[in-house]
Order: structure tokens, then C-alpha cells, then sequence
């Protein structure tokens, strides 16, 4: 694979913190278009704070954060106006919270939650958005009848798959997950993955997924990035961050995984 | 003889209510933060548009007060009384004769000119509120013009209904860019929010007022295979005749007799008064 000159999206120097206390410090990376990052590392090491910063959802203390707009090539996000960045966060961007409920409006239909952000940039036509919804429904293996119930009538898995089509219907360019598959049942999981590799692979999609399950970054992520104490301490090809870990924290934690 | 500065409210109130309104006419649909005072009445009696109203209040002001069209509920005939007692106002219950109107729930069925103030009771202020509760979202969705939240709600219409099924207090579009709420108004009354007169909305217990200045374009919210109509039930007046003027329907005893009749009452007995007649008018003595 070649990678093209331009990455998607270029972090340098970010740091956060919160007082005295480091969220994320010195962390820079380059993704490119169709690239999946992972980032993992124990409670506490930063990861969500660091996709928080990198969403525009936190205000960093200090760095760039660069990405490759559709109109101007390469801007700053940070220094974008506010209404630039919320268009960004409704059209090329897309968040999955780890709990459906933060990233769904619970008092919605499934129909109109997957329908709110092509109202939001501006699609007038009731039933296109309806069949686009229902489009999406089956992209994500719910079944059109549920189209008008609301996602509180839902399982948490169906929830998590109603929450990805709803931020996948604009055809976003890169997807912020932080822990997509978390708080679900195992086998749950494993088909909430299957999908969302297949939507990944399809939609050619860049993705950072934050987790804290080495089996997720090993099945959908191509680099992985392992956090410490707000500080990335490796980086690489995950096969080879996981295979032939180098840091000591790495190998503690993929050994750690082993043993279960 | 009254204790009160006129209209009640001090005149130190009045200008910073004043100042509420300018701004908010300066910039149409937009809602202005005020700082509602307490009034002899409760919130849900309209303190928001009567205190909109004791600022606009001059000695030489005719005031109608309406509720739902009609001149004599509880709710007009006490704030009237109020404006009489603490104004000493004349009031009127004509429509062509008022200068000032305090309203809830309806706009007049004859057209406003351009030396009439309307005033708006209003409840609950932001269109947004419904889905989202967030105070500091919605005032960031207007102060971006992020809306397609509003097409989400009539969206959610359409789901349920069949059709766009909100009724009342129907979202508009103000000169292209807040969206507004018109107070509870019926659906069909929006398309007079584009009026000659001057439309003041005020909110007292979410302290807020707006305004539409005359002649200024308001567009109801819709979709383009679901279009906005201004429906009203499809009756003439049995009073009056009235072929297009909003109806109250009512019961006219426990066999399921009901008759429709204009809710503007100024209005049916205007057209009464001027010989028109509907379908249960008492026959005329042959004189
Ligand atoms: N709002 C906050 N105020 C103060 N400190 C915070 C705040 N949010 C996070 N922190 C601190 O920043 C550090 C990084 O937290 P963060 O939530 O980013 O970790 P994480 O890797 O996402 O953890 P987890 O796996 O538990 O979700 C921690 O020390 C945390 O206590
Ligand atoms: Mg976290």
C-alpha cells in the first residue's frame, strides 16, 4: 500500500491537563485516509481525553491538530471558528460514545436519529431521509420495522449499531470511537466488530478507536498506539506492537491479556 | 384614583423592558433576555405579555385583551381590568379600534395595520426546548443557525401521524434566520405572523422577549413532500357564515349536537352586525 503525501489528520506536540494533573502530553501522529488507529492502555493513561482533544470536544492546552478539509486542504481544527468546527463534528467527523445513550436522543424514533444529521446539513425531502435511514438500518442489521421505536425500546447491542448508522449517514471521512464495544455482552460484541470492520473495509473509512480490548485493535485497527500516564510509549504496525511488544508496559499488557 | 405608577410597573422596569423590545425588533425572531418582575398575578397568566405590554402602554393607548379569541375569559377580563385600573386606559373589544392588543392564543381574523402592537402571551419560549433541554445548546444552535434539530421533530410527526400533526405553537422561520416559536397560536393563524402591525412576544416566567417587526418574512418549517398548510376544520361559521376565519368547535348538548363558530368573537359578531348569518343563526322577525 502507498500512502498518499497528505494525511488525514496531523497531531503534533498535544498535551491537556487538568491542574497539576497530566491528561495527555506529547503525543503526535499522522493518519492516513483509510487508515485505523488504535489506541489503547489501562484506566487513567489518557486515552479518552486524548480523543476528546483530537474530536474538538476538549480545548488542548498546546499543539496542532491538522486535518485534511475537503475545501481548504490541511487546516488547524484549533484555530477553525467554532461554526466551522460543529460543521466538521456533523459532516467529515463522527464520534461513537462508549454508552449509546450519550450519542443517541433517547426520546427519538430510530428513524429520526439516523435522520438528524442529513437535516442538519440541510436534506428537506421526508422520504428520502426516511429510506436513507431505513437503508442504514439494514446496514447495521436492524430491521426496517423498528424504524419508528425508540432506541430505548432497544438491547444495548442494537443501540451501539443505531448509534454507528447515525453517524455514519453523512458519510463521514473519520470515525472517533472511544470504546465502541465496551459494557457489551461478549458474543455481542463479537458481532458489533464483524460489523463495523465491514462497514471500515467498505466505506474505506479512517477511523481512532480507543479500547481497552486488545482484541479489537487487533482485528480493526492497522497501527496502535499504547499510552502511560498520558505519554504514548509505543507505536507501530499493531501485529507488530502486539506480536514483539518493546516497551515494558506493552509487554505487561499484552502478556496480561494472555493470561486470561 | 390609583396608588400604582402607571401601568404598575416603575419606570426604571418599563425602559429596561423597552430596551428588551428594541433589541429584540432590531434583530427579529431573536430572543432577548429581560429581567421579568414579579406581577400581581401568576406565571401562567400571562406576566411575560403583560408587562411587554405595560411598557408600551401610553395615556392615549386603546387596549383589547384577548384569550383565545374571545374578549370576556377570566384571563382577558382581569388583565384588562388590571390596564384599566393601573393605566386608566379606554379598552375596546374592536379589533380596528385598538391600538395595543394583549393576546393568548390567537392573532385577530382582521388584518393588523401598521399603528397596532401586538402582544404575545407566551409559555415556553425556545422551539429547541422540546428536544433539547441543554439551556446552553440551544442558545449555541441559534447563535449558529443550527436547526435541523426542528426538522427532526417534525420529522418525528410525520413517523408517528402520518403527517406533520403539530397543531399549535407551529416553528417558523423568522426574515431567514431565528427560528421562533409563535407562542400556541394554531397552525392556521401563521400565516398572519407576517403582519403590518408590530408583534412583541413575552415570556415571563423563562424572562424572555422577541419580536417580529412589520412587513418581515416568516416561513413556517416544513418539508418539501410535506408542506406546511394553514388547516382549520372545514366548516363555515354557524353564526356568521365566515368561510376562512379559525373555529372553536362546540357541544351543543349530550346528543352530539356541536356547532363550529368563529373563536375571534370581534370578529363573528362584526360580520353578524353587518347582516351575514350561518346555518344556526335565529331566524329574523319578519319586522
Ligand atoms: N474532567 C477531568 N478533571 C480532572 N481530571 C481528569 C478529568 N478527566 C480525566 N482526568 C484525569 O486525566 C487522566 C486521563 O483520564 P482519561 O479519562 O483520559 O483516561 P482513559 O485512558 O480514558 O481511562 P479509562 O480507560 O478509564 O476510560 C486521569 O488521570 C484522569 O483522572
Ligand atoms: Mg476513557
Amino acid at each position: 500500500m502507498t500512502a498518499p503525501i497528505t494525511p488525514l489528520l496531523s497531531v503534533r506536540d498535544l498535551r491537556k491537563t487538568y491542574g497539576h494533573r497530566i491528561g495527555c502530553a506529547d503525543v503526535g501522529f499522522d493518519l492516513y485516509p483509510g487508515e485505523v488507529l488504535g489506541i489503547v492502555g489501562e484506566s487513567g493513561s489518557g486515552k479518552s481525553t486524548l480523543l476528546s482533544c483530537l474530536a474538538g470536544h476538549l480545548e488542548p492546552d498546546q499543539g496542532e491538530v491538522v486535518f485534511d478539509t475537503r475545501a481548504d486542504g490541511p487546516r488547524d481544527t484549533r484555530r477553525m471558528s467554532e461554526p466551522e468546527r460543529r460543521m466538521l463534528g456533523r459532516t467529515d467527523w463522527a464520534f461513537v460514545h462508549q454508552h449509546a445513550r450519550d450519542g443517541l436522543r433517547m426520546g427519538v424514533s430510530a428513524g429520526g436519529n439516523v435522520g438528524e444529521r442529513l437535516m442538519a446539513v440541510g436534506a428537506r425531502n421526508y422520504g428520502n431521509i426516511r429510506n436513507e435511514a431505513i437503508d442504514w438500518l439494514g446496514r447495521v442489521e436492524i430491521d426496517e420495522t423498528r424504524v419508528d421505536d425508540r432506541p430505548s425500546a432497544f438491547s444495548g447491542g442494537m443501540q451501539q449499531r443505531l448509534q454507528i448508522a447515525r453517524n455514519l449517514v453523512t458519510g463521514p471521512r473519520l470515525v472517533f470511537m472511544d470504546e465502541p464495544t465496551g459494557g457489551l455482552d461478549v458474543s455481542v460484541q463479537a458481532r458489533l466488530l464483524d460489523l463495523l470492520r465491514g462497514l471500515v473495509r467498505d466505506m474505506g473509512l479512517s477511523a481512532i478507536i480507543v479500547t481497552h480490548d486488545l482484541a479489537v485493535v487487533r482485528l480493526l485497527a492497522h497501527r496502535l498506539m499504547v499510552m502511560k500516564s498520558g505519554h504514548v510509549v509505543e507505536h507501530g504496525l499493531t501485529d507488530q506492537v502486539l506480536d514483539d511488544p518493546q516497551h515494558s508496559y506493552t509487554q505487561l499488557l499484552v502478556s496480561s491479556i494472555l493470561q486470561v | 384614583m390609583s396608588d400604582y405608577n402607571f401601568a404598575y410597573l416603575d419606570e426604571q422596569t418599563k425602559r429596561m423592558i423597552r430596551r428588551a423590545i428594541l433589541k429584540g425588533i432590531a434583530i427579529p425572531g431573536y430572543q432577548v433576555p429581560f429581567a421579568s418582575r414579579e406581577m400581581p398575578m401568576p406565571y401562567g397568566w400571562g406576566t411575560g405579555g403583560v408587562q411587554v405590554t405595560a411598557a408600551c402602554l401610553t395615556p392615549d393607548d386603546t387596549l383589547k385583551v384577548i384569550d383565545q379569541g374571545a374578549d370576556d375569559t377570566t384571563n382577558a377580563v382581569s388583565i384588562r381590568k388590571f390596564f384599566q385600573r393601573t393605566a386608566q386606559v379606554a379598552t375596546t373589544e374592536k379589533t380596528g379600534k385598538a391600538s395595543v392588543i394583549q393576546t393568548r392564543h390567537r392573532i385577530p381574523e382582521e388584518p393588523l395595520r401598521e399603528d397596532q402592537i401586538l402582544v404575545y402571551q407566551v409559555p415556553i419560549p425556545e422551539p429547541l426546548r422540546f428536544l433539547e433541554p441543554r439551556e446552553t445548546e440551544t442558545r449555541k444552535m441559534h447563535a449558529l443557525e443550527e436547526y435541523g434539530l426542528m426538522h427532526v421533530k417534525l420529522y418525528e410527526d410525520i413517523a408517528r401521524h402520518g403527517h406533520i400533526a403539530t397543531a399549535y405553537a407551529y416553528p417558523v422561520k423568522v426574515e431567514g434566520r431565528y427560528v421562533m416559536d409563535p407562542s400556541p397560536i394554531p397552525k392556521f393563524d401563521n400565516p398572519k405572523l407576517e403582519s403590518a402591525a408590530i408583534q412583541l412576544f413575552g415570556a415571563g416566567r423563562e424572562q424572555r422577549i422577541y419580536a417580529i417587526p412589520p412587513f418581515t418574512r416568516v416561513v413556517s418549517l416544513d418539508f418539501e413532500d410535506h408542506p406546511f398548510e394553514a388547516s382549520k376544520a372545514a366548516h363555515p361559521c354557524d353564526l356568521c357564515g365566515a368561510t376562512h376565519s379559525y373555529l372553536d368547535e362546540v357541544i351543543t348538548d349530550d346528543a352530539g349536537g356541536r356547532m363550529f363558530v368563529c373563536s375571534d368573537t370581534d370578529y363573528c359578531t362584526t360580520r353578524q352586525e353587518a347582516g351575514h348569518r350561518g346555518r344556526l343563526s335565529p331566524q329574523e322577525d319578519a319586522a
